[in-house]
């Protein structure tokens, strides 16, 4: 119909395109950035609230009566969070040469871990570990599986399986290869209050890491 | 058509014109007189999607949307509301059922080459379609907030942190949070009662298809006189109808008889975001999905081939170069598609089990095959195949088959 009128009226000024023409763009282009704005609040209402976010301020957990070997799971903004106090075998274990070129990423290059734990141990203090324990391929829990072998294949060196989908970590939260998840577990930020005292979501003083830039949760 | 007799049905057509459409769309509309039983799935299939918004609709008004109240209303539902109990049976089991007869409509369409020319948007909004049924029933599953419905929808949201840049964003985007909880539940409900209409709306659109070329036939060839066709109605709506009746009473067995059998009794644990199940499995209609999924040994490839199996029927129109419709005339592709039918057995099957041993390498040759059949198997058999000779018309081939004619002999 504007092709039609359009030619009409091109035909009595010689000009192709009229003024009409120019007035249908310009508005129509008006009428669709206006369309984007009215759906852009719509889309934006969905992401994390405000409350939602200030639920996730940092948290303290008090580390005292974790015993070497052993893992506590606190929860910091909805997610399961590993605490594991690992004993100086497991320590030696994540430096072992045969079991490093298991790994997909032994020296934690993807960003899944602030700086100050892109480290061989993935931490703060070597022996305390602070993960989030959610896999990194679907977001399953993965379980605490420290004793080497066992159910897991004679191989298995001891670490963190996912029943999902059979995803395995070492006790560094890194990711062997071979299995579906991509990526190492993350290390939220953290800093010890004290030397009892790990407060989780913040960083140490001298570091202004950003959670929100690691690779994957 | 003829004039309506009675006045008041004159007036009325005369200002808003509902019975000459009925007229005209149902009892004029000609259907190839040499339809079987394969055909009755399209119209069964509204029918089912009929009972899921009636029950939905009253499930609705008893359930709560809360992290915290979302099971227990369910359980209210089944223990406390006056026939609740029927009510959710109906909506959980239609949910099967409604993939039964959609998966089976489906493949007939595969199989009689529905989707070929002049009915390649016929087919796309089936797709369509089925996209969204997928996206309802996931949401719908998530709605009892049980282990199942929790870490199914951790696990599927997660599907797309797979993508490269901006998957993290979507992903909280999709959640409303730092993981799965209350907002995600609630949004979940408010597009669960949404999408249905949305289905129906794109049904529409589906029908109007149809009737623009009508239904294809057995055969595979265009109607060519009125020798061969007959009016949707009586003939089809009384068949349409008997298929009905023998659908309720397998349907009524399940519901009274076996209502659980085919759900996942992790979901009648509530929801604990601490604890994973010992295994997470979709509801049965994904598990070849699912298993394309879990073959794969890479996320976003794994996430790509799972979503590229259900958008590479998008095109099947035109990936499949035979001119002819019917596999029936079809010596090679005949027998290719029901081994496609196999592989999506397999893939069922494979989709059930933990990702280990001969799952694993089984599950790959499903894919492969899977893909194999569209990409490559479709367009190639097309090229070489040499189809039977097709009958000149419905008509003399359904006369010829069991025709009153006493010469006509017994072909077959």
């Amino acid at each position: 119909m504007v092709d039609s009128q359009s030619q009409t009226l091109g035909a009595h000024g010689g000009d192709p395109s009229t003024r009409r023409d120019f007035l249908v763009i310009a508005s129509s282009a008006l009428a669709g950035i206006g369309a984007a704005c009215a759906v852009w609040p719509l889309i934006v209402s969905m992401n994390p609230a405000r409350d939602t976010l200030a639920a996730g301020a940092p948290i303290d957990i008090d580390i005292s009566s974790v015993q070497p070997g052993q893992q506590i799971v606190v929860l910091w903004r909805s997610r399961p969070i590993f605490i594991v106090h690992r004993t100086s075998d497991e320590l030696k274990k994540l430096q072992d040469s045969a079991d490093l070129s298991l790994l997909r990423d032994a020296n934690s290059d993807v960003l899944q871990q602030p700086d100050y734990a892109k480290n061989w141990h993935r931490s703060v203090k070597p022996e305390l570990l602070v993960l989030v324990g959610i896999c990194t391929h679907l977001g399953c829990i993965p379980n605490f599986v420290p004793a080497p072998g066992g159910g897991l294949g004679p191989a298995w060196p001891g670490g963190y399986f996912c029943p999902c989908h059979g995803s395995r970590y070492d006790l560094a939260g890194r990711v062997f290869t071979g299995v579906p998840a991509p990526f190492n577990l993350p290390v939220p930020p953290h800093r010890f209050v004290s030397d009892t005292v790990v407060r989780i979501g913040e960083n140490p003083p001298d570091s202004n890491f950003d959670f929100g830039s690691i690779e994957q949760i | 058509m003829a004039r309506p007799q009675n006045k008041l049905v004159r007036w009325i057509d005369h200002r808003l014109p509902v019975f000459t459409f009925l007229e005209h769309e149902l009892n004029e509309y000609p259907t190839p007189k040499n339809l079987n039983y394969w055909w009755n799935f399209g119209s069964l299939a509204g029918i089912v999607l009929i009972i899921m918004i009636v029950t939905g609709i009253f499930l609705a008004m008893q359930y709560t949307p809360h992290v915290d109240y979302a099971f227990n209303s369910v359980e209210r539902i089944m223990r406390d509301v006056n026939y609740g109990w029927l009510m959710r049976y109906i909506h959980m089991n239609g949910a099967s059922f409604f993939f039964i007869i959609t998966y089976i409509h489906i493949f007939r369409g595969l199989y009689y080459g529905s989707y070929k020319a002049p009915r390649e948007l016929l087919w796309i909004l089936g797709v369509v379609i089925l996209l969204l049924m997928m996206a309802t029933a996931f949401m719908g599953y998530v709605l009892p907030w049980g282990q199942m419905s929790f870490w199914g929808a951790t696990v599927i949201t997660n599907l797309f942190s797979a993508f490269p840049g901006i998957g993290n964003d979507i992903v909280t985007w999709l959640w409303g949070g730092f993981a799965v909880g209350n907002p995600t539940l609630n949004r979940f409900f408010s597009l669960h009662y949404l999408l249905p209409f949305v289905i129906v709306a794109v049904v529409g659109l589906h029908l109007v298809a149809l009737h623009q070329h009508g239904s294809n036939n057995p055969l595979g060839i265009d109607r060519k006189g009125p020798q061969d066709s007959i009016p949707f109605h009586p003939y089809y709506t009384y068949k349409d109808m008997f298929g009905l009746s023998v659908f309720l009473v397998v349907f009524a067995l399940i519901v009274f008889f076996w209502p659980n059998a085919l759900s996942d009794p992790q979901n009648y644990i509530p929801a604990n975001p601490m604890q994973t199940p010992p295994e997470i499995v979709p509801e049965w209609y994904f598990l070849p999905f699912y298993a394309i999924l879990r073959s794969i040994p890479s996320k976003l490839f794994g996430v790509c081939a799972m979503f590229g199996s259900i958008l590479v029927l998008f095109i099947v129109p035109w990936l499949d170069t035979s001119k002819v419709r019917s596999a029936y005339f079809r010596p090679i592709y005949k027998w290719v598609f029901w081994l496609l039918v196999i592989d999506a057995f397999v893939l069922g099957w494979v989709g059930a089990h933990r990702p280990e041993g001969w799952f694993v390498v089984i599950g790959r040759i499903g894919t492969l095959y899977y893909y194999a059949h569209f990409l490559i198997l479709m367009p190639f058999i097309g090229w070489f195949e040499r189809p039977l000779p097709l009958p000149p018309s419905i008509s003399e081939a359904v006369l010829k088959k069991r025709g009153p004619v006493p010469h006509a002999g017994a072909a077959e």
